[in-house]
């Protein structure tokens, strides 16, 4: 009896005492590094994604953190240069020693971490940036993409005008002169191209990025008239376009295909009229068909609206995107090392094939790296309870077949698309109140 | 002597040693002080004409020139090798040199000035716009080199680049030191005080001009490669105004003329910005907005003059103490 | 490219040159009476922008009249040419007269520097668009093409209303003259016994209102969001720089002729066009440093 008692005792002693070790391998709390654009042209971009991420993290600390830990935000701008961003990158790794870095918008950022993050062996997502060279390029064991890229975005733009508007003739395109202009344009005419081979060009605009006025390009592109003018512009250079194209009429005689103005809805207002194409890059919308009527969904939009004065626009969704794939990482090492907390390489294992949901769809992780997120496109009409345009006629593409396959090259795999691609391809179609 | 009649002359050795130990006690500071020593070189530059009594605001353009150059030849070379990106990155940067110097040489004040600008902005509008060349606004990556054929780890060649920088700097203080007190660096001095006088005695002032301005392409140039590599991509932005400003600035800030003054300027610049865009990303160019006007009005001889008159009243008295007043008079002028 | 091409081109130009003609006109004057370089010169532009956009987009949402749009534009101007304009000459620039030109640079570089953070902290990041000054004026065709009458046709009357007002105000009145007297011959000018503190600071805010009055004027057709300024600053910088410093109807021909290179440029050759303005400059300046206008200095001996 006795014995028994002390055998009980000691047991309970072990127990105790182990549970005490366990408990001290977990951490105070979890760290991530997130860079964003808090000053710069790009600040439109930053400044939401930095607000919706305090106010996931405040809910979901409220909610006990990640297995039981808090996590706790820094913030590195990136409009404060490459050199700056850099240097604290770094600080964040080597002296703070954060768990994981959320990195970056820019496209340009992206090519200078990932190296970069993979020789610091720190878990880094790409949270925001485009660029779908990245993983075709080189292959990396700590860099994630917890989004889709810029080919599927491309493609489903291309898709969905081909699909709406087939017979159109002529086309044009003004966008950004940076990177992300000059290659989304490479991509989206290859796929046009390719699956539409008797297409005319008429005219390829690159004015400056940040360009102040596009006067002369819209005087030229009345005197050419195309059927449809692509623009992948954003922010502040997207919508001096378009209120300058309206102005003049332009959008009249002309459809408008803009894969990024999701993000520009609401300030362009009414002066981006009905009947022109607008993308989202992922299924990005604040009134996602399939979410709206989700209280998880339509609460956390009531709450950003009233927290910032805007609607939540695709980089919040992306912020969202790596939140929850973080979550879904962690939880899933706890559960394969048997409810302890894991290591950090453990984490970065259980990045493989992962599944996770932000405010849209469900998002995996390919085996190169890359997240497959299916697309959403829409044409914008105006309707009564909104002061600016929203989409209807609304497309769904399905990630999967729009993604470049592994090991493949986003150009050439685009070039050797067919038209018979247009027809075989899955979409599903919502309408506005749908 | 005494103890602190010996710290002036010791101070440079001493800080010196203090930033060659600090990457041991913060390993991520490596990269920012090879980036302030990048931009020290290039200081370096600007202060030669100073000397001269000129300004340009266009050296970024020698900067962007290397740092091209460099990556240039990463690219065509499948990652390419330091010395000979160093080697061609500076030769470059002298070659231009030659063709802008030929034409600028002949213009004085705001004119050298401006000049300077139109052709720093000529070549930042084509490294922008060609974007199948130069990559456009994004600009191009410079994968990390070998080194004579060595292959290295990005510890160990961040290492390498640090210390191989601290080492060309001293080396390079050192020559420019040599430079302003030889025969061709007084004239130099002279086409700021007495241009005139240079010509009677039969002297081209453009050519030591030239020379001059050769020089200072030159170090802009080594301050561009290092650069390019240290940070693993060159974008337009190494040739815009702001960046030719950054310069100046540093110049001014480090106390203008003062060879050391370039590293030191530099060093502060760096530490300064880095801080205040980690702590107060809102408001960064504020502060460094105000660090600048305050220099200007308050301390117009700079750090080197802050720190000569700082010695100087310790010990005034001493040798040594002298010198480093009669070097902060120098700074000033 | 047939004569509507060409037509349209030079009408592109036009509107646009009216814009930057007044930015480099204030920069312009100010370099020619205190011999300052100004870089924050960018700023009051961005900010005559921010203040229209914003102070007009707030009084238009309250039902106000869209004419408004127009006096608020000389308001915003004024009120930015002076206090602002005022206080950076009577607290920063008055103390530095004196000292070299590269350092009188770098206090209006610092200058600029702050103002970016301080526009950052006043109006934030987003963009701000305001275009009902824009759209009370409608639209006109001309070769099948439409323009905004505000574009095409006040921008230029403006601009040419500027520029003769100036001349008229510096041949004509008695604080013009003082001002060209103290551009012609500084020394001279104080021996006589000018106040040349007075002219310094009237000459700086008029060029700063300038400035604004050229933000204010643009704010209606794009849209106003940070780092607007420092494109600027290197573009009338080019102008007058082409023009010849302190060349005022200079200027207007050097904007006139970077306007209508850029705008050929799009039409001709869309690569070149950010390459215009500073090839023009380039040129120029090689072959007469000075500038087209500009009075070749004796050099300083």
């Amino acid at each position: 009896m006795k014995m028994k008692l002390l055998c009980g005792v000691a047991g309970a002693l072990t127990l105790a005492l182990s549970s005490v070790v366990l408990a001290a391998d977990k951490p105070d709390q979890l760290q991530v590094g997130v860079t964003a654009f808090l000053s710069g042209p790009a600040s439109v971009f930053g400044e939401p994604a930095k607000a919706a991420a305090e106010m996931m993290v405040a809910e979901m600390n409220a909610s006990g953190g990640i297995g039981g830990v808090p996590l706790k935000t820094y913030f590195v701008d990136e409009g404060a240069g490459g050199e700056a961003v850099l240097a604290e990158y770094r600080r964040l790794v080597q002296d703070v020693e954060v768990d994981a870095m959320f990195a970056s918008i820019s496209s340009g950022n992206c090519n200078k971490i990932a190296p970069l993050a993979e020789d610091l062996k720190v878990l880094n997502f790409m949270w925001d940036c485009g660029t779908q060279r990245i993983f075709e390029e080189n292959s990396y064991r700590y860099v994630f993409r917890t989004q889709g890229h810029a080919t599927p975005e491309m493609l489903s733009s291309v898709l969905y005008l081909l699909k709406t508007k087939p017979d159109f003739k002529s086309i044009a395109v003004v966008n950004q002169d940076y990177a992300w202009g000059r290659e989304s344009w490479k991509m989206f005419s290859a796929a046009l191209k390719a699956m539409k081979p008797d297409v005319q060009i008429v005219a390829e605009f690159f004015p400056k990025f940040g360009a102040p006025d596009f006067s002369t390009e819209i005087s030229r592109l009345q005197a050419l008239r195309p059927d449809v003018i692509v623009s992948t512009s954003w922010g502040g250079d997207l919508d001096t376009f378009v209120r300058q194209a309206a102005q003049r009429g332009l959008t009249n005689t002309s459809t408008l295909v803009l894969p990024l103005a999701e993000s520009s809805l609401e300030r362009l207002g009414k002066a981006l009229p009905a009947g022109h194409i607008v993308g989202t890059r992922g299924d990005h919308y604040f009134l996602h068909p399939e979410r709206k009527s989700d209280l998880a969904f339509s609460g956390f939009v009531e709450a950003f609206k009233e927290k910032t004065g805007a609607y939540p626009i695709y980089p919040v969704f992306h912020m969202s995107q790596a939140l929850n794939a973080l979550k879904a990482a962690y939880e899933k090492a706890i559960a394969e090392n048997g409810g302890d907390w894991p290591e950090r390489e453990q984490v970065v294992d259980a990045m493989a094939g992962l599944s996770f949901a932000g405010l849209g769809r469900e998002v995996r992780i390919r085996e190169d790296n890359q997240g497959i997120e299916d697309q959403l496109l829409g044409t914008t009409i105006h309707v009564d309870g909104h002061e600016f345009a929203v989409l209807d006629n609304m497309m769904m593409f399905d990630g999967d077949e729009l993604t470049t396959p592994v090991g493949q090259e986003s150009v050439s795999w685009l070039e050797q698309l067919t038209p018979e691609f247009v027809g075989k391809v899955k979409v599903e179609a919502f309408s506005h109140g749908s | 002597m005494t103890f602190m009649s010996l710290v002036p002359r010791l101070a440079i050795p001493l800080l010196l040693i203090a930033v060659a130990l600090l990457p041991f006690l913060a390993p991520w500071s490596k990269v920012m002080l090879t980036l302030a020593l990048a931009k020290g070189l290039a200081v370096l530059g600007i202060v030669v004409l100073l000397h001269a009594g000129q300004v340009s605001f266009g050296h970024a353009l020698f900067f962007a020139v290397a740092a091209y150059s460099a990556a240039f030849l990463g690219q065509a070379f499948g990652g390419g090798e330091l010395v000979s990106m160093v080697l061609i990155g500076v030769a470059s940067a002298v070659v231009v040199g030659l063709l802008v110097g030929l034409f600028v040489v002949r213009y004085r004040y705001i004119f050298f000035g401006m000049l300077n600008l139109a052709f720093s902005m000529i070549v930042f509008s084509v490294l922008e716009k060609f974007y199948h060349y130069t990559g456009g606004s994004d600009g191009l990556q410079v994968a990390r080199p070998l080194v004579l054929g060595i292959e290295m780890e990005r510890p160990a060649f961040e290492s390498l680049l640090f210390y191989g920088g601290l080492v060309i700097a001293v080396i390079v203080a050192w020559a420019v030191h040599r430079y302003f007190d030889s025969p061709i660096g007084h004239m130099l001095k002279t086409i700021k005080t007495n241009e005139t006088r240079l010509e009677y005695l039969g002297v081209s002032a453009r050519r030591v001009l030239l020379v001059g301005y050769l020089v200072s392409a030159a170090l802009c140039g080594l301050g561009g490669v290092l650069m390019a590599v240290a940070q693993g991509i060159v974008t337009p932005e190494y040739a815009w105004w702001i960046r030719s400003g950054e310069l100046v600035f540093i110049a001014i800030l480090g106390g203008a003329g003062s060879v050391s003054g370039a590293f030191v300027g530099a060093l502060v610049y760096e530490v300064v910005r880095t801080y205040a865009s980690a702590f107060a990303g809102d408001v960064w160019q504020m502060i460094l907005g105000f660090f600048l006007l305050g220099i200007i009005l308050y301390a117009p001889r700079g750090l080197i003059g802050v720190y000569g008159s700082f010695m100087g009243r310790i010990g005034s008295n001493t040798a040594s103490g002298k010198e480093a007043k009669r070097r902060a008079m120098e700074a000033a002028e | 490219m047939n004569l509507q091409l060409i037509a349209l081109a030079v009408f592109d130009g036009v509107a646009y040159a009216a814009l930057v003609f007044m930015v480099a006109v204030g920069l312009t004057l100010i370099f020619g009476v205190l011999r300052i370089l100004n870089v924050a010169h960018g700023s009051f532009y961005a900010i005559g922008a921010y203040v229209v956009a914003s102070v007009g987009g707030a009084i238009f949402a309250a039902g106000w009249s869209p004419w408004l749009a127009f006096p608020l534009m000389l308001i915003a101007a004024a009120v930015v040419g002076i206090v602002l304009g005022g206080l950076i000459e009577r607290l920063l620039l008055r103390r530095i007269y004196d000292k070299e030109e590269a350092l009188q640079i770098l206090v209006t570089f610092a200058v600029f520097m702050i103002l970016e953070d301080v526009q950052r902290l006043v109006w934030g990041v987003q963009p701000y668009f305001e275009a009902t000054a824009l759209q009370s004026l409608g639209n006109i065709q001309v070769f099948g093409v439409y323009y905004t009458v505000y574009q095409l046709i006040l921008l230029p009357l403006v601009a040419l209303a500027v520029l003769a007002g100036l001349r008229l105000f510096l041949r004509h009145t008695l604080s013009g003259r003082l001002i060209l007297a103290v551009t012609e011959d500084r020394e001279a000018a104080t021996a006589i016994g000018i106040d040349t503190d007075k002219i310094y600071l009237m000459t700086f805010m008029l060029g700063a209102a300038l400035a604004a009055f050229g933000g204010a004027l643009a704010s209606a057709t794009t849209s106003v969001l940070p780092g607007i300024g420092a494109d600027m600053i290197v573009l009338s910088f080019a102008v007058a720089a082409t023009a010849g410093l302190g060349q005022i109807e200079g200027a207007a021909l050097a904007a006139l002729l970077i306007g209508l290179g850029r705008s050929f440029a799009v039409y001709l050759m869309p690569e070149l066009e950010v390459l215009i303005p500073y090839l023009i400059m380039l040129l120029v300046l090689l072959w007469r440093p000075e500038g087209l206008f500009g009075v070749t200095q004796t050099r300083k001996i």
